[in-house]
């Protein structure tokens, strides 16, 4: 019984680490392509928006920061709530000082 | 002072001078590093207290020659950034290494050689700073250092501003990512986040803050660096840069750096107090919400050192409110203060008397900031004395006594011996009267229309009184300073020595042990159960609390040189890059030298297999039955 426990246990952990690593496969493979599309959408800038290009190109860097700092810097796993905080508390501030100086001081 | 304490375990242990004096450059023991930050934090302080009297002295009397023009421009910018960045600074991070461990039950803190590098950054950082007097002329400009000023009109001195702050400000970061790590991550089991003691607490929030407001102070000092060695034109309003932004990156900082300043002088009334009223600290969970919402809004409120630089009336509304929402976690803090001593066995000794004039003195500094924050009014008070006597109410009356109320509370535990009580007394009166009568007639002065920064006044314009009254007050703080070196010196040689709860009414965890604590600390992790633990294991008569794991072999690191080394290294590279102002840019291959000996120390650090020491179970044993 017990020597079937940890068989089970050496399973579970075996497929875990290799779904971890078909995760950090996928979101690997998904940078390479948001970065081919972010320089696709420059070198077509002639047949588009260029706020619509400025706009994507930033989305696709956002949504490449997430997937750095939740799959490859592990935020997604257990015990990541003070990084987490700190993280979001200092963008929080950064945000609102960026805002004020954007739409109150004026700085230009 | 020379307290060594017994209980040196370290593998190259000598007699002698040398040997001595290789311990202390070595150490990364966190009791001992506090001891260096309160001796550097000290000896700046008294530098910074001769200024302020030099100040005082060119002031006391009408058209006075004593210090003139420049020279009276390099004492008071001296004064500021002194006191600020190398007094009472390190004085917070003395007590924060002093205590933080102890009060979390741990054995040392997170990054021990990044703490004695932070604090020989710190050390040196504050060296470069003061040579600049022997090397051509203080800074000049202001602790603030506004552009274009200090980027364009003023001499030498300011390259020694900006190195001397950029690598103290390194050691400063360095100190607050040290500390943030330590309290969340080595607790002892048990030792909850809301079983913290306060002054833990505040430690806390004071190294967020650390960790968000020192970039902006190190990006602003690069740009006037650029600006000054190498022809950029951040701050240039010719060649299309813009000196508001000094400005503002100055305020994204410096804000926030006054309540990195105050918050632990916050937590330590809140230990203070309770201890000698001998009750629990009234509004435990309402004194950390105040102190997590003082740290947010420490950042919301930049804005209101610059009302009148003609951001219009919707910035300076804005700003304005949030600066006044402040007032209401202070309140919270002050009435829960309040409340502590209401019906508890208030004990009337040195440490308490400081943190009972605490209250009320910071109180006027608090209504004085309310009435600055208010825009309308703000363009009468600013830059007028009524400005200084605001704030040194909040930094004196409220920093430095919270200092003041630590060093007396705190010292059997760092020293093992006791402060004497009586010239503590008299330091605590003379101190508090002087502070008073210095700066209470500052506030009429600049009601009155005086400007600060200005080195004299005229005969006849009502300001005679009020400035000799200032000048004989400080003469009380420095009565009361020199009696707190006479008792400092005089309890070394032979003062009473402590036991471990040294003042017999101790609640938090670094009463439970030795004074002063041995190597390792803790014997034994001892469990948590609840707030003031110490407290609760006395009232359910218990001698000692319970320990968390059996006695074993404790692992220290081993000392290192290599911190002191590096600071070297960083202040060569700085006199590389002030003399690259100064000589032409030739210098900047000392600065080279010293950036790439840094490299090298990082190097060596990296690759150096360092397993540290243990300190055996027997000799464990020893040292526990010689504390009891």
């Amino acid at each position: 019984m017990a020597t079937n426990q940890s068989d089970i246990n050496v399973y579970v952990e075996k497929q875990k680490r290799k779904r971890e690593l078909q995760h950090y496969y996928v979101s690997f493979v998904l940078m390479i392509l948001f970065t081919i599309l972010a320089f696709a959408a420059v070198m077509l800038r002639d047949s588009i928006n260029d706020y619509l290009i400025a706009i994507f190109i930033v989305t696709m860097a956002i949504v490449q920061v997430v997937f750095q700092l939740y799959y490859f810097m592990h935020m997604k796993d257990k015990d990541h709530g003070f990084p987490s905080l700190f993280l979001y508390g200092g963008a929080a501030v950064a945000f609102l000082t960026v805002i004020s100086f954007v739409s109150i001081i004026w700085i230009s | 002072m020379t307290t060594i304490s017994p209980h040196v375990h370290s593998p190259r242990q000598k007699q002698g001078f040398l040997a001595w004096l290789w311990m202390w450059l070595t150490t990364l023991d966190h009791k001992k590093v506090g001891i260096l930050y309160l001796c550097g934090g000290g000896f700046f302080f008294l530098i910074g207290g001769i200024e302020a009297i030099l100040i005082r002295i060119q002031l006391a009397v009408p058209e006075n020659t004593f210090l003139v023009g420049s020279a009276y421009n390099q004492v008071l910018t001296m004064h500021g950034t002194t006191m600020i960045f190398l007094a009472a600074m390190p004085m917070i991070f003395a007590l924060m290494n002093a205590v933080v461990p102890l009060q979390i039950g741990a054995r040392d803190v997170a990054f021990p050689f990044l703490n004695s590098l932070g604090f020989w950054l710190f050390f040196l950082g504050g060296l470069i700073l003061n040579v600049s007097w022997f090397l051509g002329g203080a800074p000049d400009g202001g602790w603030t250092a506004y552009t274009p000023l200090s980027s364009e009109y003023l001499g030498s001195g300011m390259d020694f501003y900006i190195l001397g702050l950029q690598v103290a400000g390194a050691g400063t970061l360095m100190g607050g990512i040290n500390f943030l790590v330590t309290i969340i991550n080595m607790r002892a089991p048990g030792m909850t986040f809301m079983r913290m003691p306060l002054f833990t607490w505040t430690a806390l929030v004071t190294s967020a803050l650390i960790l968000f407001a020192f970039p902006a102070l190190t990006v602003g000092l690069f740009f006037e660096l650029f600006d000054k060695i190498f022809g950029a034109n951040f701050f240039n309003a010719t060649n299309g840069g813009n000196s508001v932004i000094w400005e503002h990156i100055f305020w994204i900082f410096g804000h926030p750096e006054v309540y990195i300043l105050i918050l632990p002088a916050f937590g330590v009334i809140s230990e203070v107090i309770p201890t000698f009223a001998k009750k629990r600290l009234f509004g435990y969970s309402s004194m950390v919400f105040a102190t997590v919402l003082i740290g947010f809004l420490a950042f919301m409120v930049w804005v209101h050192h610059m009302f009148t630089v003609g951001l219009g009336p919707m910035a300076n509304s804005i700003f304005a409110i949030a600066t006044m929402a402040i007032a209401i976690p202070t309140g919270m803090k002050i009435f829960n203060w309040m409340f502590t001593m209401w019906g508890g066995q208030i004990h009337f000794n040195t440490a308490n008397l400081f943190a009972i004039g605490f209250i009320p003195t910071f109180v006027m500094g608090g209504v004085t900031g309310v009435m600055l924050a208010v825009p309308a009014a703000d363009f009468q008070y600013h830059d007028s004395y009524f400005v200084i006597a605001h704030f040194h109410y909040v930094i004196v009356g409220g920093v430095v006594f919270g200092l003041l109320s630590a060093i007396f509370y705190w010292w059997p535990k760092m020293f093992g011996k006791f402060l004497n009580e009586t010239l503590g007394k008299f330091t605590f009166w003379f101190f508090f009267f002087g502070f008073h009568f210095t700066f209470f007639p500052q506030h009429f002065l600049g009601l009155m229309g005086m400007p600060r920064r200005y080195f004299t006044y005229f005969k006849g314009e009502g300001l005679e009184a009020g400035n000799l009254i200032s000048s004989i007050g400080a003469s009380g703080m420095a009565i009361a300073t020199i009696l707190l070196v006479i008792n400092i010196v005089i309890t070394t040689a032979k003062g009473k020595k402590a036991k471990g709860d040294a003042w017999g009414l101790g609640r938090t965890l670094e009463w439970s042990i030795a004074s002063p604590a041995p190597e390792y600390n803790f014997a034994q992790t001892p469990l948590v159960k609840g707030i003031d633990p110490l407290w609760k294991a006395k009232m359910e008569g218990n001698k000692k609390l319970t320990p968390a794991e059996p006695l074993g072999d404790i692992h220290m690191p081993s000392p290192s040189i290599l911190p002191f080394l590096m600071s070297l290294s960083l202040t060569l590279a700085s006199f590389g890059f002030i003399y690259a102002d100064i000589n032409g840019m030739g210098a900047l291959v000392f600065a080279g030298i010293g950036i790439g000996l840094m490299f090298l120390l990082m190097l060596i650090h990296s690759l150096k297999d360092d397993h540290g020491f243990h300190i055996h179970k027997e000799e464990i044993i020893e040292t526990e039955k010689g504390a009891e």
